[in-house]
């Protein structure tokens, strides 16, 4: 028997910071009303919109999906980017790849991937230099 | 503490005020986006002297109970009307993010 599952999807543009938020906004207000608590809700939203960022800064966009279970959420990002030549460097708080007319805009601060690990019960990067990264999360309610 | 108190302390000038009876019960400062959401609590009061739009996407996912912007800064247009749209309480202070802080501190329970 097929589970109870809610699928959001959503394209995330590859140029726009300012709509940037977009899937993590959505995905935040159907959680809302599903009545998942508060807490959980936010650690959801950071997750994704650290994704959604990531994608916009280092990728040229990818596509976000969003399952919604009864107990839980997965979460995929998914791109075809440039891709990440050192994942476990890439997880080291405070190191960044971003320039600095990201960072002026406040991001690029190194935390993206340790903030989505942090939030999130299970976190996986699969990632090919010159064919993409796949950023999958698991989020349980409760 | 309410974030209209908040204003009240700093001697804020308001450029959104969305709902002045909610409660600030913590206070962040930072630039760094990343930073604010890795360790900003809800309802915090957010000190920072960043002023573009993604300030009110950090603001609503962290459930900052208010955005200082401090030292002055104006907000970018496309900020407030953000802000405006999803109910982002915005205040700007002349102080430094340091002393409009230590101001605060001492009224958060």
């Amino acid at each position: 028997m097929s589970e109870d599952r809610i699928r959001l999807e959503f394209a995330v543009s590859g140029d726009n910071f300012a709509s940037a938020g977009t899937a993590s906004e959505e995905v935040k207000s159907t959680l809302k009303k599903l009545g998942i608590p508060s807490a959980d809700i936010r650690r959801v939203a950071i997750a994704m919109y650290e994704g959604e960022i990531n994608m916009v800064i280092h990728a040229g966009g990818g596509v976000a999906t969003a399952d919604i279970y009864l107990d839980r959420i997965e979460i995929v990002l998914a791109d075809k980017g440039k891709g990440i030549p050192d994942v476990e460097l890439a997880m080291t708080p405070g190191w960044s790849t971003a320039p600095e007319n990201i960072r002026a805009l406040g991001f690029g601060a190194g935390m993206g991937l340790p903030n989505m690990k942090k939030y999130t019960d299970e976190f996986s990067i699969e990632s090919e230099v010159g064919v993409g990264t796949t950023v999958r999360m698991t989020i349980f309610f409760g | 503490m309410t974030v209209s108190q908040l204003a009240d302390i700093l001697d804020a000038k308001i450029a959104v005020l969305a709902d002045g009876e909610r409660e600030v019960t913590a206070g962040y400062c930072g630039d760094f986006l990343s930073n604010v959401m890795g360790k900003a609590p809800a309802d915090s009061a957010w000190f920072t002297v960043m002023s573009n739009v993604n300030v009110c996407a950090v603001a609503t996912l962290t459930d900052c109970a208010a955005v200082v912007l401090c030292e002055s800064t104006e907000p970018d247009a496309a900020l407030t009307e953000r802000a405006g749209q999803n109910d982002v309480n915005l205040l700007i202070t002349s102080l430094p993010v340091f002393e409009a802080a230590v101001k605060v501190a001492g009224h958060l329970g």
